[in-house]
């Protein structure tokens, strides 16, 4: 089995956001990179199903940068295969849609019988790659997942709605979405760390993937960011102190009464 | 500007409060505009739901009504808002940001070949060229982002965010089914039965008021307290990563940027220190009320309105205060 699992580098989600000049960016100067948290649910899942099987290949991709190679190195020393890292200049500022462009030029050649990615990547929120891929590879999914398990004629999978969980069925190839719950991600060994240093990660750009530089990037998002600002700071609050009972009656008072809440 | 197009989300016959909002938003958009409002809606069973969407303001209603619609089909779905958009020819195609509405949105977006804003906040237009503000990093910061000319602009709502119209000017409410040719094919990923988590009622993302329990909560037992006070307002149970990660209560509680990111009326901050995870979770609350020990807790910063103090005696306390304003 085939099992290619889509990652993306972030910003720790500890990181304090400082915003550039140009007020559209975001300082990367001091941004600890990390593998997006559900990505790692991801990846983790890809090396359980080819654990079991005891058989097939786990295949990491990632747009990004050169720094981007890290987050593939680390996939691999939890275990996966391979990687291939995806990256050109033209790919820079991306929307959804040209990262899913990237991603599916890049997958479809493998024919992976499984795509895996994180729900959603933090920092930029946006909760579309990993669907609008599964769109442009012409494969059903199945989103924020917290269970799955492979059956006879394909998976059946818990998605996380409202107040409860869907049951969703489909046939392989498929596309999934992991979502915190799905696994525990492993910590990579030593060995696995040692042994990921010698893993191949091959590189591709545009012209690599076939792709029409218009189609991505900054040239082709249909979505931009014009503007970058800091929440309105928030006006210090009232504290009360001491007596617990007072303190609790002048609250309650104050939500029904000030700020009309309850 | 052509036409609104909002998709309404409707389970079991019910029109999904966060869908209600985003037909309101229509509305607005579609009278600013001086344009209609589209309502699309999908499913096995219909009936009913297109006079209430008449009374929020539709002018036409497309129905697609289909047996093998009972339960939402990822493929199916995306097919009828394709068939919708097509219709329809709008400008603007809004649906919320609930489980589904992501989901869909996403999909349909990439058919299209669009640009889609997720988790939007605000939306203004002016002179055809649509903005939208929505929170990154968890709305650690905000962006205003805007769309290439050509193809309708996509937004996704969070709930809580835009009111639902109190008195609408009831539309023209012309409902008329739309056809839409579903085959085998679009039914390959499908929903096949739904399994509600047990006692919970209202989910936080969508809750007017949540209250939430952080580290000191030692163990999952104290939860009871966390829920005797949701219960007395009415509201949802929430949870810092801390009491996720320790196992006392399932993720669908965790607020923050690796759960669910909040914007109730009223949030109530109970043993939680407030570190930046959880914060940007919950920091667009209208009001915000922390119970904690430690004087110097970092949430007490962003709070409105804050106890220092044993949550373990503070609750029990704002538990009758509640009740006896509530008799009152």
């Amino acid at each position: 089995m085939k099992i290619v699992v889509a990652v993306k580098q972030v910003p720790d989600t500890e990181t304090k956001v400082t915003i550039r000049p140009d007020g559209r960016s975001v300082d990367e100067s001091s941004i600890t990179w990390i593998v997006n948290p559900y990505d790692e649910f991801a990846v983790e899942e890809a090396l359980k199903i080819k654990e079991a099987r005891g058989e097939g290949e786990v295949v990491v991709v990632t747009v990004g940068p050169a720094r981007a190679a890290t987050a593939l190195r680390t996939c691999l020393a939890m275990g996966a295969d391979r990687g291939v890292h995806l990256s050109d200049p033209a790919f820079e500022n991306s929307d959804s849609l040209g990262l899913a462009t990237i991603l599916a030029a890049a997958i479809k050649p493998i024919g992976a019988d499984l795509v895996f990615a994180g729900q959603y990547a933090v920092g930029t929120d946006n909760r579309q790659v990993g669907v609008m891929l599964a769109e442009l590879l012409e494969m059903p999914h199945v989103s924020v997942v917290t269970k799955l398990e492979l059956t006879a004629g394909g998976l059946s999978a818990h998605r996380e709605i409202e107040g409860g969980h869907e049951i969703v069925e489909s046939p392989l190839p498929c596309v999934i979405t992991a979502q915190k719950g799905l696994n525990e991600p492993r910590y990579a060994s030593l060995k696995g760390i040692m042994a990921a240093k010698k893993k191949p990660i091959e590189e591709k750009d545009a012209a690599a993937l076939g792709l029409d530089k218009g189609q991505v990037g900054e040239a082709g998002a249909k979505v931009k960011i014009s503007r970058l600002e800091m929440p309105p700071p928030k006006q210090p609050g009232r504290i009360f102190k001491d007596d617990v009972e007072m303190a609790v009656r002048e609250v309650v008072r104050l939500l029904h009464e000030e700020a009309k809440v309850i | 500007m052509a036409g609104v197009l909002v998709f309404a989300e409707q389970r079991d016959n019910k029109l999904r409060k966060p869908s209600l909002e985003a037909i309101s938003e229509g509305r607005r958009q579609a009278d600013k505009l001086g344009v209609e409002l589209t309502v699309l809606l999908v499913g096995d069973d219909l009936s009913g739901l297109d006079s209430q969407t008449t009374a929020l303001g539709a002018d036409k209603i497309l129905l697609v009504k289909d047996a093998r619609l009972k339960l939402y089909a990822a493929e199916a779905w995306t097919l009828a808002v394709e068939t919708a958009a097509r219709t329809a020819q709008p400008g603007l195609v809004l649906m919320a940001s609930s489980a589904m509405g992501r989901d869909l949105a996403a999909r349909v977006a990439a058919r299209l070949r669009t640009g889609l804003a997720s988790d939007c906040t605000a939306i203004s237009i002016e002179n055809g060229a649509v903005s939208i503000r929505r929170p990154v990093y968890s709305g650690k910061a905000i962006a205003t982002v805007v769309f290439a000319a050509g193809a309708p602009v996509m937004a996704t709502l969070r709930p809580n965010v835009f009111p639902v119209l109190s008195q609408p000017r009831p539309g023209k409410g012309a409902a008329a089914p739309l056809e839409v040719a579903f085959e085998d094919r679009h039914f390959r990923c499908r929903v096949t039965s739904i399994e509600a988590e047990k006692g919970a009622t209202q989910d936080v993302a969508e809750a007017d008021i949540v209250v939430s329990g952080g580290r000191a909560m030692k163990g999952p037992e104290n939860f009871s307290y966390i829920k005797s006070l949701a219960d007395a307002l009415g509201g949802a149970v929430g949870a810092s990563r801390a009491a996720v990660d320790a196992g006392w209560i399932d993720h669908q509680h965790q607020v923050g940027q690796t759960g669910k990111v909040v914007s109730p009326t009223l949030y109530i901050a109970c043993g939680i220190s407030g570190a930046i995870q959880h914060l940007a979770g919950m920091s667009s609350s209208k009001v915000i009320v922390a119970i904690n020990k430690d004087a110097d807790a970092p949430i007490f910063k962003l709070a409105d309105y804050g106890i220092v103090g044993d949550l373990y005696e503070a609750i029990p306390k704002m538990v009758d205060e509640i009740r006896k304003l509530k008799a009152g």
